[in-house]
């Protein structure tokens, strides 16, 4: 097989990968919910319940796909797709094991934020197209969010290039050999923790949705397989937040060599989705004000701070 | 702050303790006696019907969903012709227990009385009746009521003096 071949067959399989993991995240995410809320979960359809997500598929494929007359079209069916694209093209500088990689970019981390940035364009243009007040303001929330809480995603991320010297994922994975970079960029990972939680929108911070306040927030007017999308959107935003932290973080595909590369990468991205799930279950939502007040106020001067104490170390060093 | 992670690890720990689920088809709650369910009627000991048709239940009932009409057989004790009890209507609120005087309705612990059509739902008097005497045994109310229906002979029932003649309770 030529270069060409394998590298096509990479692609294809990442981007059903991806989506088969997403899709299955549907069943992770409500069977563990129920473990940590002393419940079964789904556990009828097949071994263990694991065909609910054929079940949940099916249905929403056939759900009735209905566009309410007083939206602005063209926008309201664009809206979906956005989230879906720019989180699975952030997939492709995410390697997966030595080799396994889409596009072994130089400016990775930068393709990543540039991508997750435009995911901010999904929440607001479903909210503006959908002409109704609570999506309007669900996603004016939603852009707040994401935007302020990009800025210090992007800065707790300096760290690691500072200890890599380098933009590439796979010089930051080669880069964690000695260390994971989770010892010396603790405060780093947390940041970046908290602010992907935000990125995607996932609770404890999912302000633009908000059932309680907003019904479903930006996405109150979709139906069928458009919410599919949104939905899918946020367990592959999940995803990419985990991988991102498994690869920047926690060494990427490195470990004991008793199980291959890929293996290891799965269990650690696998860990990091189950945090997201546990923290779903766990902690309350914070007030929109709190958030924003927290995210500038605390995380952004401490992700500075962790910039410039890096910085200040490894010029020392030199 | 630091609530917050005590929270994380509190809610993690759940994962080992006990699921309080029961999974319904194949493991069933417990259900009290007494708990209210399901209308029958009951038979006394002799295994005559209970009830005396006294529509004392239709009239308490506050969904209005017993229907009856009484008879008497041939020794002139009361019983009902028909018994309906319209189950999409009732509420379980046992009103009709309470008010029933011979203990014949009786609410059972048993709710799995789905149907796919609603007229199914209308119990008859077979339906209702069972064979044994419910919660309350060796009730018999023809053995402690006054008239004689040709269960006992006046005068013979429990705790009752025999008849005065009238002939002799002169002054």
């Amino acid at each position: 097989m030529s270069e060409t071949w394998i590298h096509i067959l990479i692609i294809v399989c990442v981007l059903l990968g991806m989506v088969t993991i997403a899709a299955g995240l549907i069943y992770v995410e409500r069977r563990m919910l129920a473990v940590w809320q002393e419940r079964y979960g789904p556990n009828r359809v097949g071994p263990f319940g694991i065909f609910q997500v054929m079940a949940d598929m099916v249905k929403i494929f056939f759900k009735e796909d209905w566009i309410p007359g007083f939206v602005d079209r063209k926008v309201f069916i664009v809206a979906p797709t956005i989230i879906m694209i720019t989180t699975l093209l952030s997939f492709a500088i995410v390697p997966f094991a030595p080799g396994i990689v889409v596009a072994n970019l130089n400016v990775g981390i930068l393709f990543f934020l540039a991508m997750s940035s435009l995911g901010a364009y999904t929440i607001v243009l479903a909210g503006w197209a959908s002409n109704n007040k609570y999506s309007l303001i669900g996603g004016l929330r939603g852009a707040a969010q994401m935007i302020s809480y990009e800025v210090f995603m992007g800065l707790s991320l300096m760290g690691v290039v500072i200890l890599a010297g380098s933009f590439n994922m796979t010089d930051i994975v080669m880069a964690q050999k000695g260390m994971w970079n989770v010892v010396p960029q603790f405060i780093g990972f947390v940041i970046f923790f908290i602010a992907g939680l935000a990125e995607t929108h996932r609770l404890p911070f999912d302000i633009p949705e908000a059932e309680s306040e907003l019904i479903a927030g930006f996405h109150s007017e979709y139906s069928g397989m458009k919410f599919g999308m949104f939905f899918v959107g946020e367990y592959l935003g999940i995803t990419l937040v985990s991988a991102m932290t498994t690869v920047l973080f926690f060494g990427g595909w490195l470990g004991p060599s008793f199980l291959p590369p890929i293996v290891w990468f799965l269990i650690k991205m696998f860990a990091f989705i189950l945090v997201f799930v546990l923290l779903r279950a766990s902690l309350p939502r914070p007030r929109y004000d709190q958030l924003m007040s927290w995210g500038w106020k605390i995380l952004l001067p401490l992700a500075l701070l962790n910039l410039l104490v890096t910085g200040a170390i490894v010029l020392y060093n030199q | 702050m630091l609530s917050s992670i005590r929270t994380v690890w509190l809610v993690f720990l759940h994962m080992f303790k006990k699921r309080v689920t029961i999974e319904y088809p194949e493991k069933k709650a417990y259900l009290a006696p007494r708990w209210r369910g399901r209308i029958v009627l009951t038979r006394d000991p002799d295994h005559n019907e209970r009830c005396v048709a006294c529509y004392l239940c239709a009239a308490v009932c506050p969904t209005d969903c017993i229907s009856l009409q009484a008879t008497e057989d041939e020794n002139g004790r009361r019983k009902p012709e028909y018994f309906r009890i319209n189950f999409s209507r009732c509420i379980f609120c046992g009103l009709c227990e309470d008010a029933c005087p011979t203990y014949s309705i009786q609410l059972v612990p048993d709710f799995e009385m789905g149907e796919y059509k609603r007229q199914d739902l209308v119990y008859e008097k077979e339906d209702l009746l069972i064979d044994g005497q419910g919660k309350y045994h060796g009730y018999n109310f023809y053995r402690v009521a006054g008239v004689a229906v040709g269960v006992k002979g006046k005068g013979e029932g429990e705790n009752e003096s025999a008849p005065v003649d009238r002939k002799k309770l002169v002054p």
